[in-house]
């Protein structure tokens, strides 16, 4: 398949060209200091699975630009409906990596109560980051549902939806973006094309030049960018943004970029990813991207990054240690925010649950492992 | 108090609604201009505007999950599916999505809903008009199933409904929605989502039914009586969460029960109520508990009088539990 070349705005030099990110010295700290963030938590999740001390975890190698300067279009009234491959947008707008970790482990202070797998994150401070469903595509409609209520009520929220290639095939790909285009509703709708739906290439997912050429079935504009250039990606996201405040509608990004990893913890790429694909996409990180930026703009040294690693390192694994330590959640759990009031059947239900744990002790966890 | 068919009922507790609460959104396939394809929301668009009440593209999948993003942002969306056999795309977004929100995310985002659908047969509807689908989800917790059988109920129930901080499937007997009048209060009144209703006291033998099933209860009770049966007909309305406690007061009191619906027998919602009973009242029995149903086939277009369960198979079993 042949296809189109994206928009990119940092050059292999680092030099962006006359191209003004409009973000303050902090704020393109702050980005970079979110994607090593990211790295590095994936690093450690990766570390804290290989040794059994969680189940799970998704890794975001070769995906963090595309999350990051999508995020920084953003402000902390919208709303981000991500995927499970987005967390560091929830970072760059200030959720604390302590609280993901108690997702990790599924702890008492998790906001899922640990009722999902790890990597499930919902936050709704201090951004709406919504609750993450493993079914692919079904956060779609939802994404533009809550548009069409803000636009209802002549909010000037944006709603950005994040997916992966794959999420194109999905039902709520198809329903979310023609219902959007029909309401011209304010929605962003971000397709993180990287490559692989987990072993599946996106050859198999569309016979399409890649995926921003739907908009246009959809009536809305397509834009395909770079996914490795945070500004590339942010650029889009802005003008996507501005649109969508103005009331001109929905727009569909398609940002290429590459699962540097597996599809998750479980899952060894290297059994269907090309290895020269690896090591083309390896020289494209875009870290190293943006590090190259900082460095030509006189931001950044490499002793700098040494220091904001090794800080970003202690920071990750203080919450590990202080999320390790936290309890599981309480056995009431299992029957709580099932409804809003606890119906007499499952009250019934958990009842019957404590008292078998107080006769007979307490159930003990199986070693089944997760296959994904 | 007005005269209302059940179908008026339901469109005067749409606007009832709307009027009091500019959050309540109406929408579906055809719910706009045409006031729905069974005329359920007939004026509302008129009197409420193009964007609280209104057409969407045909997608139910795009119905019910821009219902649950409209609900989970502030809105209290009442999304129609044109006829319940068409729900399915939708079933995801019912079951993983809508119903699980709360729980999944630990209470940070709910999706308080409602979802308007025709079930059932009797109006020559064929295999896709016609099925009774709510035991596909009642299986599913988080969810609140809802059957109206009275007009009433239909308004009573629909307000509560809209009213509840759960998504609700509201399941509306198309068979009875111009067949059935009674009286329904004007303005607002709710019935609540968690008690069954006796519609018929008797002391012989309960028969449990809802829905379009009631009217048929109700004409086979009254041959029974003529045999000098006396029949209790209780009608469940709310099937999630179920009136357990009431089910069995019922049952125990005349310790003979014939449970009664449309949809087909396995696994059916009949089950429920046969094991409830069973298991914790199986020594008030005095006989089986029988179920009374659709047959275990899809649903048959011509020939759909003899699928749907009737007075007579109704008196069949009346007399059967009755005499064993």
């Amino acid at each position: 398949m042949t296809l189109s070349e994206p928009l990119s705005v940092i050059a292999p030099d680092g030099r962006v060209n006359g191209y003004d990110p409009e973000l303050s010295e902090e704020q393109l700290l702050h980005c970079y200091r979110t994607m090593v963030t990211v790295r590095v938590f994936d690093e450690i999740c990766l570390k804290l699975q290989r040794s059994g001390r969680i189940a799970f975890s998704i890794p975001n190698k070769g995906i963090e630009a595309t999350q990051v300067g999508a995020a920084s279009a953003l402000s902390k009234t919208d709303w981000i409906f991500p995927s499970y491959r987005d967390f560091g947008m929830a970072l760059y707008h200030g959720v604390d990596p302590k609280e993901m970790m108690h997702n990790m482990f599924g702890n008492a202070l998790d906001t899922a109560k640990g009722r999902q797998m790890p990597v499930h994150f919902s936050f709704v401070d201090p951004i709406r980051f919504y609750s993450i469903s493993s079914p692919i595509g079904t956060h779609i409609p939802q994404a533009v549902g809550a548009a069409y209520a803000a636009k209802l009520r002549q909010e000037d929220t944006v709603f950005l939806v994040s997916f992966g290639d794959g999420g194109t095939s999905s039902l709520g790909f198809h329903s979310g973006m023609n219902f959007a285009g029909v309401w011209n509703a304010p929605v962003v709708f971000l397709c993180q094309n990287n490559g692989w739906a987990i072993s599946c290439p996106i050859e198999e997912q569309t016979a399409s030049d890649g995926f921003a050429v739907k908009a246009e079935g959809y009536g809305m504009p397509g834009v395909l960018v770079d996914g490795n250039d945070l500004f590339a990606v942010r650029k889009a996201v802005v003008e996507a943004v501005k649109r969508a405040r103005r009331g001109e509608g929905p727009t569909l990004i398609e940002a290429r970029t590459f699962r540097l990893g597996g599809h998750s913890t479980s899952d060894d790429p290297t059994r269907y990813v090309p290895q020269e694909d690896f090591e083309k996409w390896a020289k494209l990180d875009p870290i190293l991207r943006f590090e190259k930026f900082l460095e030509a703009s006189g931001l950044w040294t490499p002793e700098k990054a040494q220091d904001l690693r090794k800080g970003i390192e202690e920071q990750i694994r203080s919450a590990v240690h202080e999320a390790e330590n936290v309890p599981d959640p309480g056995l009431e759990t299992i029957f709580s925010d099932v409804y809003a009031k606890v119906p007499a059947h499952i009250r019934a239900q958990g009842e019957a649950a404590f008292d078998l744990a107080r006769r007979r002790g307490d159930a003990v966890s199986g070693d089944g492992e997760f296959p994904l | 108090m007005t005269t209302r068919t059940l179908i008026q009922a339901v469109n005067d507790g749409l606007k009832t609604a709307m009027t009091e609460d500019p959050s309540v959104l109406v929408f579906g396939e055809d719910v706009g201009l045409k006031g729905g394809v069974f005329l359920a929301t007939e004026g509302l668009q008129k009197e409420f505007g193009k964007e609280r009440c209104f057409d969407t593209p045909l997608s139910e999948d795009g119905i019910v999950g821009a219902a649950i993003g409209m609900a989970m942002n502030g809105m209290k969306p009442v999304a129609e599916i044109q006829f319940q056999d068409f729900i399915f795309p939708a079933f995801d977004q019912i079951v993983s999505e809508a119903a699980k929100l709360r729980y999944r995310s630990g209470g940070q985002y709910t999706a308080p809903m409602v979802i308007r659908t025709p079930y059932g047969g009797g109006i020559q509807g064929g295999l896709y008009h016609s099925q009774s689908g709510e035991a596909y989800f009642c299986h599913t917790p988080g969810l609140k199933v809802v059957i109206p059988s009275t007009p009433h109920d239909a308004k009573g129930l629909l307000i509560a409904s809209i009213d509840d901080p759960d998504p609700v499937l509201f399941l509306e007997p198309k068979a009875l929605y111009r067949s059935v009048k009674g009286d329904v209060p004007e303005g607002r009144y709710t019935v609540d989502l968690t008690t069954l209703r006796e519609a018929r006291a008797g002391k012989d033998l309960t028969l449990f039914c809802y829905g379009a099933m009631v009217p048929v209860a109700m004409k086979a009770a009254e041959q029974a009586a003529e045999n000098g049966i006396d029949c209790r007909i209780i009608d469940l309305r709310t099937l999630l969460p179920l009136d357990e406690d009431g089910v069995l007061e019922h049952a125990k009191s005349t310790g003979r029960v014939v449970v009664l619906h449309e949809a087909p027998r396995f696994c059916g919602f009949g089950g429920e109520i046969s094991a409830l009973i069973a298991e914790h009242a199986i020594e008030y029995m005095e006989a089986p508990i029988v179920r009374v149903t659709g047959f275990d086939t899809p649903f048959p277009n011509t020939l759909e009088h003899h699928y749907l369960p009737d007075h007579r198979r109704v008196l069949d079993a009346i007399e059967r539990v009755y005499h064993f």
